[in-house]
């Protein structure tokens, strides 16, 4: 069985669908991980005591532990605490949170690298704390740390077919069921994979570019 | 919780599976991480072409894609069905020594050219210079992201459920969740605790390694281990 034109081209447009889907998800769930790890990272600097404690704890159990049991995790047990959600919002939770916690490592890489005179001259000047943060701390942090989230929103996009697990009918899931459908798996998984390659290059390219900018400056 | 002793059992039936495949993945991730990321050194343009085309191409695609391509997809094109706990080996090994082989090729650049130009003034051949002098340097600057790495690859373990391996992830979903409906949490608290506990293993294992290589190398103890100890004087 070698490979078929007329097959990987009838299939393309159901394997776009699909990749839409997993663009989708790639997106809600870097919204979700941008803003919680930064969220995250700032209240950690404020080292309140227990809550210190209790996300950092957090943060590790999240990291060390497989996504995709997260993933079965929310799916399963959410829905005995009275909260019902389709798959594809289970999944855009689990992948932003899961990622949160590697975003707001870098976050803190980034607000550890201001020079402390910042948050002297911000406090001489008794700017009130909101006005430190978003006027002084984060817009010098955040560029710099560009490039490291950028890469995290690539890794997330790889990891979607994860949620094939629970249903969600992303580009591999698309393709399992197009190759149950047909018994021919070769042009279906060559097909989700090269689609892989064609949005993840580019884009580590451009993060890459990014990164050499910022080295520059 | 009267099902405790059960899950327990279920559950820890499927460690050695995970475990080999962490264990496997490791391995030939170590392989492949310095074979690749000293290829990528080369003076040889065909031998980086091909390090950097295995490289891109690994990191590029998504790690259920790989798996799938080579549990169902190659036995169609060559004939091969591989064992899915083999095949997941397989996967695991090429996706992460892809990654490796940057941890490779970034230490290996990062030793101080100084050091060469300074085994070169013992008349050092060039063989010693590789292994004697660059290398374990090289080597203790890896293993930090190596760890990180490592436990990545033993997070991965548990897509093998998708191909049916016995291993933790796929005992807890397909034999647990459908029997022991009332204990979900549980079984996922434990089933987590499982992955967490191997985790912080490896970290033990790589940081007893840092130790040594250190101690071998005549450095110091780290920046951190320093101010450590500083503050524990005061």
């Amino acid at each position: 069985m070698g490979w078929d034109w007329n097959y990987a081209i009838a299939i393309l447009p159901e394997m776009l669908g699909a990749l839409r889907v997993t663009i989708e998800i790639t997106l809600l769930g870097s919204l979700v991980a941008l803003v919680l790890g930064l969220v995250i990272a700032v209240v950690r600097r404020a080292r309140i005591p227990v809550v210190d404690q209790l996300l950092w704890a957090f943060v590790e159990f999240v990291r060390s532990t497989p996504l995709l049991v997260q993933v079965f995790f929310l799916f399963f047990v959410l829905p005995r605490f009275g909260i019902v959600l389709g798959a594809f919002a289970v999944g855009v939770i689990a992948l932003g949170v899961h990622y949160a916690t590697y975003t707001s490592e870098v976050y803190r890489a980034g607000i550890d690298a201001v020079p402390r005179g910042q948050w002297e001259a911000a406090a001489a000047l008794s700017l009130p704390q909101s006005r430190v943060w978003t006027g002084v701390i984060l817009p010098q942090a955040v560029p710099r740390v560009l490039p490291a989230l950028g890469n995290y929103v690539i890794s997330m996009f790889k990891e979607v077919p994860l949620l094939l697990g629970i249903g969600v009918v992303e580009v591999v899931n698309k393709a399992k069921e197009l190759s149950s459908e047909t018994f021919r798996p070769i042009e279906p998984y060559t097909i989700a994979g090269l689609l892989f390659l064609a949005l993840s290059l580019p884009a580590s390219i451009l993060v890459r570019r990014l990164e050499r900018r910022r080295a520059a400056v | 919780m009267e099902n405790l002793p059960r899950i327990v059992a279920v559950l820890l039936d499927g460690v050695p599976e995970t475990v080999i495949a962490a264990a496997g993945g490791i391995l030939l991730t170590i392989l492949l991480a310095f074979s690749a990321g000293l290829a990528l050194l080369s003076e040889h343009r065909l031998l980086r072409a091909i390090s950097r085309t295995y490289v891109e191409f690994f990191r590029g695609t998504s790690e259920v894609v790989q798996l799938f391509w080579i549990y169902f997809v190659l036995p169609v094109l060559v004939g091969i069905q591989l064992l899915p706990l083999f095949a997941g080996v397989v996967v695991l090994g090429l996706n992460h020594g892809a990654y490796g082989a940057e941890i490779v090729r970034g230490a290996v650049s990062s030793v101080p050219k100084a050091q060469v130009e300074g085994a070169k003034a013992l008349s050092f051949s060039p063989r010693d210079i590789r292994w004697r002098v660059v290398m374990p340097q090289a080597v203790l600057e890896m293993l930090p992201s190596f760890n990180n790495l490592f436990i990545q690859l033993l997070k991965s373990t548990a897509i093998l459920s998708f191909i049916v391996v016995s291993e933790v992830t796929e005992r807890g979903v397909q034999v647990l969740v459908p029997n022991f409906g009332d204990d979900i949490v549980l079984i996922f608290v434990l089933m987590l605790l499982i992955y967490l506990v191997l985790a912080v293993l490896i970290t033990a294992v790589m940081r007893w390694l840092e130790r040594i290589g250190a101690r071998r190398l005549g450095r110091r103890p780290s920046a951190s281990a320093r101010t450590a100890a500083v503050a524990a004087a005061h």
